[in-house]
């Protein structure tokens, strides 16, 4: 039985790379996968403490986040189309029509 | 060292490497197939976890549903913007280094820092995340965050048909989104 505290670092690595790939990269899409995979790391943190603490509970947060991720993406694909639309371009730098 | 161990740091060092790729690959496409590889490797953890539903659940949703939207985007809107020249800071490269490994430190301090091993004892409470208990826990006790996320799947679901809609000559469609690239 693999210890829990391997699964953990596991994540906090892959949500490490995640937020990491947010700051470097310019390429909205891939802003967006980035944020996909930083849910999918703490899924998997819920996952292990739930394994570690013998219940159920985690899974079902697990369950919650997914169906909210699903909707993020629904969502936040649509928004950059529309912005595609009208800026012919994904560049988050050139996106900063709310920017101060 | 045991079997299970092993089997963690193979799949570990798939699931980092796709991680890895996310973030580095030139190409969108490319990027979300690497998503794809990361997605699967995590649903094989999910099922070391004694998440049997939710690793179906993570390959239906994630690798079926969400990777294949975002590669509907990728075409349909053409990912080979280069991201890399535009705008970009000589030194945000190295700021954004900085900064993940500061929070990669923080965030394995915090989690191995009062992390004791699992006891057997619990694991064998849980009785595993299979459907049927999954199912019994979502449709019993927490039946209401459940109605609330169709709720919110619906609203999702109106907000990006509403989003995405031609604004002018909706009844186009598809053709004039493929002018408009």
């Amino acid at each position: 039985m693999v210890e829990t505290s391997y699964y953990l670092v596991l994540a906090a690595i892959i949500f490490t790379v995640g937020a990491t790939g947010v700051l470097l990269r310019r390429n909205a899409l891939i802003i967006f996968m980035c944020i996909e995979m930083m849910l999918n790391s703490v899924n998997l943190t819920l996952i292990a403490l739930a394994r570690q603490w013998g219940n159920l509970e985690g899974q079902i947060f697990v369950f919650m986040i997914m169906a909210v991720a699903a909707a993020e993406v629904a969502v936040g694909l649509a928004i950059l189309i529309a912005n595609v639309r009208h800026r012919q371009s994904i560049n988050i730098d050139e996106i900063n029509l709310l920017k101060w | 060292m045991s079997w299970s161990l092993l089997f963690f740091l193979l799949v570990g060092a798939v699931s980092l490497a796709a991680a890895l790729g996310v973030v580095t690959s030139r190409q969108p496409v490319h990027s979300a197939l690497f998503l794809l590889t990361n997605f699967a490797t995590l649903a094989v953890l999910y099922i070391t976890l004694d998440a049997q539903f939710l690793a179906a659940a993570q390959v239906i949703v994630y690798a079926g549903g969400i990777v294949i939207l975002i590669l509907f985007v990728i075409m349909l809107i053409g990912g080979d913007t280069n991201d890399f020249s535009a705008a970009q800071r000589a030194w945000s490269r190295t700021v954004g280094m900085a900064l993940g490994i500061i929070l990669l430190l923080v965030i394995s301090y915090s989690a191995l820092s009062r992390m004791m091993a699992p006891s057997e004892d619990t694991a064998a409470l849980l009785q595993g995340g299979t459907p049927e208990a999954v199912g019994i826990e979502l449709f019993t006790k927490y039946i209401l965050p459940f109605e609330l996320v169709a709720l919110l799947l619906l609203v999702a679901l109106i907000g990006a048909l509403v989003l995405g809609r031609q604004q002018e000559g909706a009844s186009e469609g598809i053709p004039s989104v493929k002018a408009n690239e």
